[in-house]
């Protein structure tokens, strides 16, 4: 059903071109308690994760999607080091830049050549971790 | 702290988070996944004939979202401020990190956060709080 994905990606991606939060700038601006604040994404948060829990709190009801297949939901409960280190260093990322996952996508659609050199360079993190995964004492990992 | 109330757009914020959350619950109730989008970005490096479509199909809808935009209204500003240097170490971080951590803005900030994971809510506080502070170091400290 890719194709319902594709549409859910259009939608989550206008909802973060809506917000102003897919400019960098204002995510910075959120960013910097100590200069002139910007609370916008502490808005966006509050309306995303309400909709959100709806939507688990349907999931939980259920053994399948509307369309039957499988509920993959998130299993691990653990709170480890590597959660920890992970969103720190996470977190230092987007204070340099202002730029996360989600928009750093819809930058790159955007156009800006800096949307695709950041975008280059989170996919490259990502394969580093990938070889740094393989590389330590396996263990299982699971979801968030 | 001060608000910088003449930038604050609870308005649009609001209405981005219930497109952001939206998006989220169709991927969760038609797809049967969480919609963190470093997860999905980083699966790509561990492919399955069954997983690529989808993961591909959200992407794209995300890269599409500001194309799609751009063509219906007017584009809000994107400022980047970040050199390219930086932007290629916040894009290393982000990407690393999050893959570490599990998680990122959506997965955790928005869906995690929806289901009251406290593993979500753990990596939320690390990640804001290294952004404040690394906004605070470079906007406060390095720069005087």
């Amino acid at each position: 059903m890719a194709v319902w994905a594709l549409a859910a990606g259009l939608i989550f991606g206008t909802g973060l071109i809506v917000s102003g939060l897919a400019n960098p700038a204002k995510v910075l601006a959120f960013l910097d308690l100590a200069g002139r604040w910007d609370p916008s994404l502490l808005v966006l948060m509050g309306t995303g994760v309400v909709v959100s829990a709806v939507g688990y709190a349907i999931a939980n009801r259920r053994r399948a999607t509307f369309f039957g297949g499988p509920l993959s939901l998130p299993t691990s409960r653990e709170i480890d080091g590597p959660l920890v280190l992970g969103a720190v260093t996470f977190g230092v990322g987007w204070g340099l830049v202002g730029i996360c996952p989600g928009p750093a996508l819809v930058v790159l659609g955007s156009g800006r050549p800096q949307g695709i050199a950041f975008v280059l360079a989170m996919v490259a993190g990502m394969g580093l971790y990938e070889l740094y995964d393989r590389l330590r004492p396996h263990r299982e990992l699971a979801g968030v | 702290m001060t608000i910088d109330w003449a930038s604050f757009t609870p308005a649009s914020a609001a209405v981005g988070g219930l497109l952001v959350g939206l998006g989220s619950v169709m991927l969760l109730l038609l797809n049967g996944r969480v919609a963190g989008v470093s997860g999905i970005v980083g699966g790509l490096f561990r492919p399955s004939r069954a997983e690529l479509p989808w993961r591909i199909a959200f992407i794209a809808g995300l890269v599409l979202s500001p194309i799609l935009y751009a063509a219906v209204t007017r584009f809000p500003d994107i400022v980047i401020a970040a050199s390219y240097p930086t932007l290629i170490a916040g894009g290393l971080l982000v990407g690393f990190g999050t893959r570490l951590g599990s998680g990122c803005t959506s997965g955790h900030g928005i869906c995690g956060v929806s289901r009251l994971s406290m593993r979500s809510i753990v990596a939320v506080l690390c990640f804001c709080l290294a952004g404040f502070a690394t906004v605070f170091v470079v906007r406060h400290v390095l720069a005087g």
